[in-house]
């Protein structure tokens, strides 16, 4: 069914009865063309595109639990493309482009909101750092503007700007970012991808791969053997995990990262806003909950939560930014597994196992990435090269002393 | 977290920063034949268990002594917490 105001009315007049499920419940069979690994964002986008754009048929996504458990349900929400190196910025713009675009695409309403993303400075030397990421943003085609401290106050007058530890200088402004409702971009996906043609194949934990010869001949699930002449792999927090049962070593630890909403309040801040001069970042949904988050805790984790320095770490940040969030009561906090790698950058690339490939290392800026994640996941299945903005996401780019490394700091997953 | 330090008693994880997987104490050899291969694994790749996990935690606001923690990254339950100059001794470093 193609969802429109005109079935809205229908639907209305008749009771809401005819809706119907937005995807199938299919039983596994034995054999596909292709099997994606982990019902996120990802791979749920990779399958939509698969289907989409290359035209399989026979694609099956595997996930253990229900699909949008994970981190695309998890996540801060926000889109933008505001990235410095080349390795990233037409990517993230390619995704960026997918986003506008999305809803018309997978007739879904995903709430894709370009409220803009304002990043603040507080020193001169992180002014001059911005203007050269503006700088960089715009070589790409990327719409970036820099604040003064004028400007900044016109869009968010409650702001703490005459700190006199950290006031505020000014800010990095792309106002093409914003939120997205993460949940309908899972469904939708999936929607997308299930009527045509999809299997979504939830409650499927994959225990093994079937290789031989060094070429992957299929998975081993809790539902039995599925043969496959493709499997990609996208399970972002749980990557070191299922590839370890390939018996593959990765350049990425997993980390766990918390997020925050607070109560329904009065819609006060505009857009998403971020502290420069500690990590918070928040932005108001819909429903009026300021949603925010900080760091990751910093140490290998696959709990799910998180510990409470980091609250602590996070509150203070939201407090020395905008005092004015003190009085608002936290209504729930949350954790997930970011698959941290090496440089801060991901990966989508084949892998040393025929047959086998690999979507990972998104760090904890996954969500963004999902459109573009998935097409170029897709096409790489597809046609076994990769993607013309994905080519720098490679696995032997660490080998071979390529890193994109967007904050510098080295082969230290937990500081990226 | 409370991790119990072999000297000082228990103290607060805040106390402490994270570096990663403990095999960072066995730096390869640097004239090795395949040297390049050794620090490209030592540097890069990492085992990420989904269970027990020996890492190294270092006492920055405390004694600024090295240790190896043994924790359990699906429940962060800490068995058991080592000094990590008796680990490194162990395996027959000098230092």
């Amino acid at each position: 069914m193609r969802y429109s105001g005109f079935q809205v009315l229908k639907q209305a007049l008749s009771g809401h009865k005819g809706w119907g499920r937005a995807w199938r419940d299919p039983e596994p069979q034995s054999q596909y063309d292709i099997v994606i690994v982990g019902g996120g964002g990802h791979g749920l986008a990779t399958a939509y595109y698969l289907a989409r754009s290359f035209a399989k048929a026979r694609v099956a996504v595997i996930e253990k639990g229900w699909i949008g458990g994970g981190n695309v349900g998890r996540n801060t929400t926000i889109i933008r493309s505001n990235y410095l190196l080349d390795g990233n910025e037409p990517f993230y713009e390619y995704s960026m482009k997918l986003w506008e675009g999305l809803e018309q695409d997978f007739n879904f309403n995903a709430m894709v909101s370009q409220r803009g993303v304002l990043n603040l400075c507080h020193t001169d030397a992180q002014r001059d750092a911005f203007r050269r990421r503006a700088n960089g943003m715009r070589l790409n085609g990327v719409d970036a503007e820099l604040l003064d401290a004028e400007g900044v106050r016109k869009m968010a007058p409650f702001l703490n700007f005459d700190s006199a530890r950290f006031p505020i200088k000014g800010g990095l402004l792309q106002p093409r970012g914003g939120t997205v409702r993460h949940d309908a971009v899972a469904w939708g996906y999936a929607r997308g991808a299930d009527s045509r043609g999809v299997d979504i194949i939830q409650n499927c934990e994959v225990v093994g791969f079937r290789i031989e010869n060094g070429i992957c001949l299929g998975v081993e699930t809790t539902r039995g053997y599925i043969a496959a002449a493709k499997v990609g792999v996208a399970v972002a927090g749980s990557s070191g995990a299922v590839m370890a049962k390939a018996g593959m070593r990765l350049p990425i630890e997993s980390h766990v990262l918390q997020a925050f909403v607070s109560e329904g309040l009065k819609p006060i801040i505009p857009g998403v806003i971020t502290y420069g001069a500690g990590h918070f970042y928040v932005s108001q949904s819909d429903k009026g909950g300021l949603v925010f988050g900080g760091d990751i805790d910093g140490y290998n984790s696959y709990a799910q939560r998180g510990n409470l320095p980091v609250v602590e770490d996070v509150c203070e940040g939201g407090m020395s930014l905008m005092p004015m969030i003190g009085r608002a009561k936290l209504l729930r906090m949350w954790g997930g597994i970011m698959d941290m790698s090496m440089d801060g950058s991901p990966i989508i690339d084949k892998t040393d196992i025929g047959g086998l490939y690999f979507n990972g290392g998104w760090c904890y800026g996954g969500f963004k990435a999902t459109p573009a994640s998935g097409m170029c996941f897709a096409h790489l299945l597809a046609t076994d090269t990769p993607h013309p903005t994905a080519t720098a996401y490679r696995f032997d780019r660490f080998r071979k002393g390529l890193m994109i490394d967007e904050k510098g700091m080295g082969a230290q997953p937990n500081l990226h | 977290m409370i991790i119990n330090h072999p000297l000082l008693g228990p103290r607060d994880s805040q106390e402490f920063t994270y570096l990663g997987d403990a095999s960072l104490i066995e730096r390869p050899d640097w004239q090795a034949a395949d040297a390049v291969d050794q620090f490209y694994d030592y540097l890069y790749l990492r085992d990420n268990p989904a269970g027990l996990h020996r890492e190294l935690w270092y006492h920055e606001q405390g004694d600024r002594s090295w240790l190896v923690v043994t924790r359990n990254t699906l429940t962060h339950d800490i068995t058991s917490v080592e000094l990590a100059r008796d680990v490194a001794k162990a395996k027959g470093r000098s230092t």
